[in-house]
């Protein structure tokens, strides 16, 4: 279908994708750590190949929910980095007005129904948007990204129940990055693997896929989501990755084996799509991509740092409607 | 749509019919979502003939996974519908608290007015026949205790139609709590001036005493007055919403009055009446003579047995008793 060219240009924006995800978070860990970011945060650096390679087929008006581990897809589905690292900084320039901060961070505007501070409840609201964009009469098709942490939770049994039953335009990314906070996943576990259960709730489609390949990503999410949008009804993509980070910036990652963290880090979903294209002879070009995207996420960080707080008058305002 | 009698005047049920599908024939995006609500007309039939009148499209019968369908109306609201989810009983909102808590109450504020969430969390209460402790709550305080969420508790049957339509009509999520026991009580014959939500209603006018209440207890207050209180002017006023808190209608009553009663079938210990208590207190102190006080249900689980029951819940006698020691003081 698409000529090579075409793929080619495709992977360079997938690959400016991510590398915009680590940029951003880079820096963020990076303010994190000299205490200009506060709270707490948790970046998803080694699994951006999922972010862009799902956000990559996704349109505008499609909705997407995301979890504590957001910024790459609220960043893969168009929202703007300034916003962001301002949002992130506490600053009134923010996505949110400064109000929600990291794990918060939304734009209904341009479908990111957001990232969400309780693990697996994004999973339900996805549904109830793609419900909704078939009740209204469009095409649009929901996203729910979640970790492989929520597969055992109440909402995630419910929202497949429902996602099926309405037929609902929604895809359940899950990505599994070893760990459900600072737990062994796969010792959490016993009976099918996950995408066995899931078939068992009717789904389109259930598949375990390279979460670290963002063609394969991708070539795995544009049928999913044409078919949902066609009529097809809700699928599930089980995304095997690694949290190369801890699970929140700072935590010291005692339980953590390193040379498998070490095998993950040889797998790295940026360097390997770096290398490829570098062997294709397009050094300057990815050369010259590095340097937009740094300049573009240190003026994010400059304009962030550079804003006021909200002023005291925001304290009571969007309470109510 | 299938009424009782028209001549005779409607029921409290009626009105949350009739609200209903007001609201969803005024607007296409107005849906009603829950278990039971479609086919089976809902366990009190206060749904029925909606399915067949508006298609299970907008009128959605679901599993029993309230957590689901309630994160699902979330997520529709946000994309644009305006869900109205039914809660079967008051107290199954603790397993789907989630939805409501966490995400409806708050993601305005979170986003900094990004998102709208035009919901709808219809839900009823009532005590008093025997449902045992897991059906006859009242957790109306725990649901105002949380900063986003409106909550109403209509008493009357005109009241709880121009309430609920009111609850579809905002744009910000809404707990709307009913009374199954007031589902037929037919509404009175007087005329009627409707109100928007934070006014309080004044039901009857007294020099004596202000007693404020809502859902059953004000008809509950209002037997007392009739059956132990003929010598007493109360000053009944029904709160009709919690949130928003008509503060100024109660203070001008009991600026006038000097005494306070608020009854509550909810249980005392930290309830609504406390809060009101205080907040009375607050701007009184000193500028009013007699106390104010909180009456509600004693502070253990529902007991099922009919005269353990009637012990915990307050009734007409023990309204009585609390409004004559108060004028005691």
């Amino acid at each position: 279908m698409a000529e090579p060219t075409s793929d080619r240009e495709q992977l360079l924006g997938d690959l400016r994708a991510m590398m915009r995800i680590r940029a951003f978070e880079e820096r963020v860990s990076r303010h994190f750590r000299e205490g200009l970011i506060p709270g707490f945060v948790h970046v998803s650096i080694g699994q951006e190949a999922i972010a862009a390679g799902v956000c990559g087929t996704l349109r505008d008006e499609d909705f997407i929910t995301t979890t504590h581990r957001g910024h790459g897809h609220c960043l893969a589905k168009g929202l703007d980095p300034e916003g962001m690292m301002a949002e992130l900084f506490g600053r009134a320039t923010g996505t949110c007005g400064g109000k929600g901060g990291s794990m918060h961070i939304a734009d209904p505007s341009i479908g990111i129904l957001g990232a969400n501070g309780i693990v697996a409840a994004g999973l339900p609201i996805a549904v109830g948007a793609a419900l909704a964009a078939r009740r209204r009469g469009t095409d649009a098709v929901a996203v729910a990204f979640a970790g492989e942490g929520t597969v055992h939770s109440g909402p995630f049994h419910e929202a497949l129940t429902l996602a099926v039953l309405w037929e609902a335009p929604v895809i359940f990314v899950i990505e599994n990055n070893r760990f459900a906070e600072f737990t062994d996943s796969d010792a959490m576990w016993r009976g099918a693997p996950l995408v066995e259960r899931a078939r068992g709730y009717g789904l389109q489609h259930a598949e375990r896929i390279d979460g670290n390949d963002v063609e394969a990503v991708r070539a795995t999410l544009e049928p999913l989501v044409a078919a949902a949008r066609a009529g097809g009804g809700p699928a599930l993509v089980e995304a095997m990755t690694y949290r190369i980070h801890g699970h929140y910036e700072g935590d010291a990652v005692p339980y953590r084996d390193e040379d498998e963290l070490r095998a993950w880090q040889e797998r790295d979903p940026i360097e390997a799509v770096r290398r490829r294209l570098a062997g294709e002879g397009l050094e300057d070009r990815l050369r010259r991509m590095q340097d937009e995207v740094d300049a573009e996420m240190d003026a994010a960080v400059e304009h962030g740092l550079a804003a006021p707080y909200p002023t005291a008058e925001t304290l009571l305002e969007d309470v109510h409607a | 749509m299938p009424e009782s009698a028209p001549q005779r005047p409607p029921r409290y049920i009626d009105g949350v019919r009739g609200a209903i599908a007001e609201e969803m024939e005024a607007d296409p995006d107005v849906v009603l979502i829950g278990v039971d609500v479609g086919a089976g007309g809902g366990v009190f039939g206060a749904t029925r003939g909606l399915h067949d009148r508006f298609g299970p499209e907008r009128v959605i019968d679901t599993p029993i996974a309230e957590a689901g369908v309630l994160g699902a109306a979330v997520g529709a609201a946000m994309a644009g519908l305006r869900p109205i989810a039914e809660v079967m009983y008051m107290d199954f909102v603790t397993v789907c608290l989630d939805p409501i808590v966490n995400q409806a109450a708050k993601l305005r504020y979170m986003t900094g007015g990004g998102a709208r969430i035009p919901i709808v969390f219809r839900t009823q209460t009532g005590g008093g026949r025997s449902s045992g402790a897991q059906h006859s709550q009242s957790l109306e305080a725990l649901l105002a205790h949380v900063p986003g969420l409106k909550v109403f508790l209509p008493s009357d049957p005109r009241d709880v139609h121009d309430l609920l339509r009111a609850a579809i009509r905002d744009d910000g999520p809404v707990v709307f709590v009913e009374n199954r026991r007031l589902y037929n009580r037919r509404a009175g014959d007087g005329p009627w001036e409707p109100l928007p939500p934070g006014r309080v209603r004044t039901v009857r006018a007294g020099d004596d005493v202000t007693v404020v209440a809502w859902g059953r207890m004000v008809e509950e207050v209002a037997r007392a007055c009739d059956e132990h209180l003929p010598d007493v002017g109360v000053e009944l006023l029904d709160l009709r919403t919690l949130v928003p808190l008509d503060l100024d209608g109660i203070e001008r009553s009991v600026r006038r009055t000097g005494r306070a009663l608020i009854a509550h079938e909810a249980v005392s210990a930290f309830g609504a009446g406390a809060e009101i208590a205080t907040r009375l207190d607050e701007r009184l102190r000193f500028e009013v003579e007699g106390p104010i006080r909180r009456l509600g249900a004693v502070t253990a689980p529902t007991p099922y047995s009919p005269p353990l029951e009637q012990l915990a819940l307050p009734g007409a006698a023990s309204i009585a008793e609390a409004i004559r020691a108060l004028l005691a003081e």
